[in-house]
């Protein structure tokens, strides 16, 4: 058993919003820097900028996950992440598929761009990445499940894009593997409010876009391996795998 | 004014939830955010909405709303009409959008 700390919710310059400094190069020597163990870029709709992440985050021995910030029909951030190169097309695809094709003006959201190893700009993507899916999360979840992926509802106690401000509550029969919560609120008092089932996980990640928030604050896993089943069985807090619980600094 | 008669002068869609078509409106909420709802909408009150998810009739039953409006030709997923029926409150469909029905609502609600 050993203990890895975690950040899985990282945007690149792919996400409009994200600072332009934001290449996986960076973000890699970034993570690097801080000692995480795991590390996962999940940039708006897109899984783009996953596998140069992964090459760079090896030569560093950082174990990374492809996946994405997936914004559905009700326009709730849920992170969508999945182990290999054959799950992360499924998942490009899916949101290619579902997508609403919105102009980007970068003007006013941002620049959407791709870059390669040598931060070179290799592709601009012209649809509003931000822009919601025409799918229900009950219908994300289910694809995400579909192709043994891990689902987890983010930032669900903010007051915009989350489960909680759209929907008013957690939906009872939602499948989700753990819930993310930002820095701001205690568990004990998002629980008071919300009543959901009693053995549900809660990580906490940077949710950065600029290069400082990188890491500020993470999820620390207690694994029996690292792999990608191992992180999924600590969300779920199950086969010897669990979430060490959140302590302020 | 009762449900039905709301209906019948917007000539709206009635997707479930029969058994609340002799509820009273006593108001109307337009939003889209459930949350916003849950804190603000008055009891009795018809809300105007295009979320379709199953939450929606849970926060319908909670406020006490007489019926829900899906706009824009929206229309609800299969556990809400279910939950719908289970609550007898009605789920109605309009291809307008929601400027256009809450405009109409005001007036109808205001001029009985």
């Amino acid at each position: 058993m050993t203990i890895y700390r975690a950040d899985l919710h990282i945007h690149s310059v792919l996400s409009p919003c994200a600072d332009l400094e934001m290449s996986p190069v960076n973000i890699v020597k970034r993570a690097a820097e801080l000692d995480l163990d795991i590390i996962a870029i999940t940039d708006h709709n897109s899984t783009l900028h996953g596998p140069l992440t992964r090459r760079l985050a090896e030569e560093r021995d950082i174990y990374s996950l492809f996946g994405a910030e997936v914004n559905t029909r009700e326009e709730i951030h849920c992170l969508c992440l999945v182990e290999n190169e054959q799950q992360r097309q499924l998942l490009q695809t899916f949101i290619e598929e579902n997508i609403q094709r919105i102009p980007n003006n970068p003007d006013v959201f941002g620049y959407q761009v791709e870059v390669n190893e040598d931060e070179e700009i290799i592709q601009e993507i012209n649809y509003l990445l931000h822009a919601a899916l025409n799918k229900s999360i009950d219908e994300v979840s289910e694809f995400i499940y579909s192709i043994g992926g891990i689902f987890v509802p983010a930032h669900v106690d903010r007051s915009k894009y989350s489960i909680t401000s759209q929907l008013g509550f957690v939906p009872p029969n939602l499948k989700y593997h753990a819930l993310e919560i930002s820095r701001n609120t205690q568990v004990a008092d998002f629980l008071r409010l919300n009543p959901i089932k009693p053995e549900t996980g809660f990580i906490r990640n940077s949710d950065a876009h600029f290069i400082n928030q990188i890491g500020s604050i993470t999820t620390e896993l207690a694994l029996v391996d690292l792999s990608f089943v191992s992180i999924a069985n600590a969300l779920m807090g199950q086969n010897g795998s669990y979430i060490l619980p959140h302590i302020d600094s | 004014m009762k449900v039905k008669e709301v209906v019948e002068a917007l000539n709206l869609k009635v997707f479930s939830g029969y058994d609340g078509l002799s509820n009273t409106i006593t108001g109307g909420y337009t939003s889209d955010l459930l949350s916003d709802v849950m804190g603000n909408a008055p009891p009795g009150a018809i809300w105007i909405t295009l979320q379709t998810h199953v939450n929606v009739m849970a926060v319908a039953t909670l406020k006490d709303l007489s019926a829900v409006v899906l706009v824009k030709g929206l229309e609800p997923e299969a556990n809400t009409i279910q939950q719908s029926n289970n609550e007898g409150i009605p789920i109605l469909g309009t291809n307008l959008q929601a400027f256009e029905i809450s405009g109409l609502l005001y007036n109808l609600l205001n001029t009985k």
